[in-house]
C-alpha cells in the first residue's frame, strides 16, 4: 500500500473555508477593479473606464467597450453597506435605464445588493421614489396586459416598456450590456409591484418591488445628507390614507345597518300614546295675563322624545304659543315656541296658501313624571278667537336623528374617498391605463377579496 | 452496506464514507475520483484544479429541511452563462438522499422522482406546462451547463461528463423541479426552492469582512 503522498492534519476542503475579496486590474485602462460578491457576478463594469468585463475569467477579459457619454453618479456608493429586512447588504452594482413613452424618455437608477449567504438583492430609484427588490421563488399566474397573481394577490398591469441600458458600473449577477434592451413588465398592488423581464430569447424573470422611503434607506445605508425628494405618485406608491376610504365605507355601512336596527328597534318597541289632549281658544283682543297652566298629565316608561302638536283654526292670521313642558315632580321645565299659522288668497297666478293650521314639534329625551304645560299665547289684536288645540303623545318615532348620523357618517367618508380617488387617478395616468375608470376596489391595497 | 475505511488506490490517503449508499467519492488529497465496487475502490478519473468557489456551503455542512437534519456529503460543480453552480449532495438522518442546488445563492432542495414518461429536451420548451405529483409546473429555464467536476460522494457515477442539459420548471407555490438531461434518459427531480435562512445551516463557510 503506498504512503499517503499529503500531509496529514486539518481537511483540506476545512482550510480553504474562508473565501477572500479578489482585486484585480481592469485590462481596459489599467485601473483597479473590486470583485465584491467573491465570483458571484458574471460581470463587472469598471468604474473608470466602462469596459464591461467577465468577472468570471481570472483576467478579467472585455466582454465590452463602451464609450460612455455621460455619467451618473450612485446614491449609493458602490461598497457601501446597510442592513435592509435584518440582513446587511453591500451595494457592488450600479446601472442606469431608460424607457421610451409617447416619444418621452424616462430614466431610473438601480443598485444590485449582495450578501454572500442570501445573494442578489436590488434598489430601483425613481425620481425619489425607492424600491428593494427580492428574486420571486414562486411563479406568478400572470394575464398578459391584464394582472398577475402572486402568492394569493392580485397584481393590476400598470405598464409594459422596453428597458434599454444607458449605463453600467460594478458587479452584476447576470450578462450585462450598455445598449442591451429587455422587455419590463410591470404589475402593481401598492406597496409592492411585480415585474418580469423577458430577454430576446424569451425567458422571462420575475421579482418583487417593496416600496420603500428615502429616509429609511439613508438611515439604513448611513448615508449623508437628505434622500432627493420624491417627486409625484409613483406605480407602487401607498396611498397616504391607504385602506382607510375603504375601511371607512364599511365602518359606515356597519353603522348604517346599526342605525337602522335601533329605529327599527325603536318603532317596533314604542306605541304612540296621547297623554294629553285639550282645546283652548285665546281672545285676540283680551287684555291681561294670557299665560295660564293646564292640568298634570303623566309621562311614563323610560326618557323618550315627546311630541306636543298644535291644532289652531286660523284663518289668515296666526298664533304664537310659547310653550313650557314643566315637570312637577324635580321642577325643569322646556321652554319652546310654535307658531301656527296659515294664509291663502288668489292672485294673477292663481290662487295660493302659505302655511298649515297645525304644527307639531318633538322634544327629545323626556324623563317620565308628572307635567304640566305652561301656555302664553300671543298674536295680532283684533283677529277674534282663535280657537286651538293641543295634543301631547309619547312614544313618537323620530327619524331626525338618524339623518344626522348618516350625514355625520357619510360625508368624511365621501371626503376621504374623493382624495384617495385623485391620488389613484395621479398613479395610473403614468400607466398603459390611464383612463381607467376608478372604483373603491382598486383604491385598497389590492387583497383579493 | 456497512460503512468501510479504506485508502485511496492512487495516494493512500485514508477513504471514509459518510454516507453507506454512495457509490463514488473524491479522494480529498490527491482528487482520484474513485468508484466503490464490492471488493475495492477504483480509481476512474481525477478532478481538475476547480475555480474558486463562492458558495457558503461546503463538505459537512448541516442544515435542516423542514424538520429533517440533513448534511452535505458531496457536489458536482457545473458553470453556466450566468457563473459557477453546485449541486449538493446531501444526506438526511433517515438515510434518505437529496440535492441542494445553489446558483449564485438561489438554493432549491430537491429529490429523484421516478416518473414513467418524461418530456425530452425538445418537447420541454420554455413556458411548458407539466404536471407531476398534483403540482402543475410550467418551464422557466433551459440551461446548458458545463461539467466542472466533482466534490465528495455521490449516490452515482458522475465523472465523464462535458456539457449537460438542464431544464428548471416552478410551480406558483413554491415547487421546484429539475429535467437533467445527463444520461440517456431523462431524470426529474422535485422539490422546493428555499430560503438561505430556512436552511438553518451550519458550519458554512466564511467570507472575508463579513
Amino acid at each position: 500500500m503506498p504512503t499517503p503522498n499529503a500531509p496529514s492534519g486539518p481537511n483540506p476542503s476545512k482550510a480553504a473555508s474562508e473565501v477572500h475579496v479578489r482585486s484585480l486590474t481592469c485590462p481596459g485602462c489599467g485601473g483597479p477593479v473590486s470583485l465584491r460578491s467573491f465570483g458571484q457576478a458574471v460581470n463587472a463594469a469598471c468604474e473608470n473606464c466602462h469596459s464591461i468585463l467577465d468577472a468570471q475569467d481570472p483576467n478579467l477579459k472585455i466582454l465590452q467597450q463602451v464609450k460612455a457619454t455621460e455619467k451618473f453618479w450612485p446614491l449609493i456608493p458602490l461598497g457601501k453597506r446597510g442592513k435592509l429586512r435584518g440582513t446587511v447588504y453591500e451595494a457592488i452594482g450600479y446601472q442606469y435605464r431608460r424607457i421610451q413613452v409617447d416619444g418621452v424618455t424616462y430614466g431610473w437608477s438601480e443598485y444590485v445588493l449582495f450578501n454572500p449567504y442570501q445573494g442578489f438583492r436590488y434598489l430601483s430609484e425613481y425620481d425619489g421614489h425607492w424600491n428593494y427588490v427580492s428574486p420571486l421563488r414562486s411563479l406568478p399566474k400572470a394575464l398578459a396586459g391584464v394582472s398577475s397573481q402572486y402568492l394569493g394577490q392580485t397584481y393590476r398591469h400598470f405598464q409594459t416598456s422596453d428597458a434599454k441600458t444607458s449605463y453600467v458600473i460594478g458587479e452584476f449577477p447576470w450578462q450585462v450590456r450598455v445598449g442591451e434592451t429587455v422587455e419590463v413588465t410591470d404589475y402593481v398592488a401598492p406597496p409592492r409591484v411585480l415585474s418580469s423581464e423577458t430577454t430576446g430569447d424569451k425567458e422571462t424573470t420575475w421579482s418583487l418591488g417593496e416600496y420603500m422611503n428615502g429616509s429609511d434607506l439613508w438611515k439604513a445605508f448611513s448615508l449623508p445628507g437628505e434622500p432627493p425628494p420624491a417627486i409625484g405618485v409613483y406605480e407602487n406608491q401607498p396611498a397616504p390614507l391607504g385602506d382607510l376610504p375603504k375601511s371607512i365605507w364599511k365602518w359606515c355601512a356597519a353603522f348604517l345597518v346599526g342605525a337602522v336596527l335601533l329605529v327599527i328597534l325603536n318603532a317596533a318597541t314604542s306605541h304612540e300614546k296621547t297623554v294629553f289632549n285639550r282645546s283652548f281658544s285665546f281672545d285676540t283682543s283680551a287684555t291681561g295675563e294670557p299665560s295660564f297652566v293646564t292640568d298634570v298629565f303623566e309621562v311614563t316608561g323610560r326618557s323618550a322624545p315627546v311630541k306636543v302638536e298644535t291644532d289652531a283654526n286660523v284663518n289668515n292670521n296666526w298664533i304664537y304659543l310659547n310653550y313650557a313642558l314643566i315637570n312637577e315632580d324635580t321642577g325643569q321645565a322646556y321652554d319652546f315656541g310654535r307658531e301656527v299659522s296659515y294664509y291663502y288668497g288668489r292672485d294673477s297666478d292663481g290662487s295660493w296658501t302659505e302655511g298649515s293650521t297645525h304644527n307639531s314639534v318633538t322634544l327629545p329625551s323626556i324623563p317620565p313624571g308628572h307635567y304640566f304645560l305652561r301656555i302664553e299665547p300671543e298674536s295680532d289684536r283684533g283677529h277674534g278667537t282663535i280657537a286651538y288645540t293641543v295634543t301631547v303623545s309619547q312614544g313618537a318615532v323620530v327619524v331626525s336623528w338618524f339623518l344626522i348620523a348618516i350625514a355625520l357618517l357619510v360625508v368624511p367618508a365621501v371626503m376621504l374617498t374623493w382624495r384617495s380617488m385623485s391620488f389613484e387617478h395621479l398613479r395610473w395616468q403614468e400607466s398603459d391605463h390611464p383612463k381607467t375608470s376608478l372604483n373603491l376596489s382598486q383604491i385598497s391595497s389590492g387583497d383579493d377579496d | 452496506m456497512t460503512e468501510r475505511k479504506s485508502n485511496c488506490p492512487n495516494c493512500g490517503a485514508p477513504i471514509q464514507f459518510r454516507y453507506s449508499s454512495s457509490v463514488q467519492t473524491v479522494c480529498e488529497y490527491c482528487k482520484s475520483i474513485l468508484v466503490r465496487t464490492d471488493l475495492d475502490l477504483q480509481k476512474v478519473g481525477q478532478v481538475a484544479d476547480l475555480p474558486p468557489d463562492p458558495s457558503p456551503i461546503q463538505i459537512a455542512t448541516e442544515g435542516k429541511y423542514g424538520n429533517r437534519n440533513f448534511v452535505v456529503v458531496g457536489r458536482i460543480i457545473y458553470q453556466y452563462e450566468q457563473g459557477g453552480w453546485n449541486e449538493w449532495h446531501i444526506v438526511f438522518n433517515d438515510g434518505a438522499s437529496g440535492w441542494l442546488s445553489d446558483a449564485q445563492d438561489e438554493y432549491a432542495i430537491s429529490f429523484r422522482k421516478d416518473v414513467a414518461k418524461l418530456p425530452s429536451q425538445a418537447e420541454a420548451k420554455l413556458g411548458k406546462d407539466f404536471r407531476w405529483d398534483n403540482v402543475a409546473f410550467q418551464v422557466t429555464s433551459r440551461t446548458l451547463a458545463h461539467y466542472l467536476g466533482v466534490e465528495g460522494e455521490l449516490p452515482f457515477q458522475y465523472w465523464d461528463k462535458t456539457d449537460v442539459t438542464f431544464i428548471d420548471l416552478r410551480s406558483s407555490g413554491g415547487d421546484f423541479a429539475t429535467l437533467d438531461y445527463s444520461d440517456a434518459l431523462p431524470a426529474l427531480y422535485i422539490g422546493k426552492a428555499v430560503d438561505f435562512d430556512d436552511l438553518r445551516l451550519q458550519n458554512v463557510r466564511r467570507f472575508e469582512g463579513w
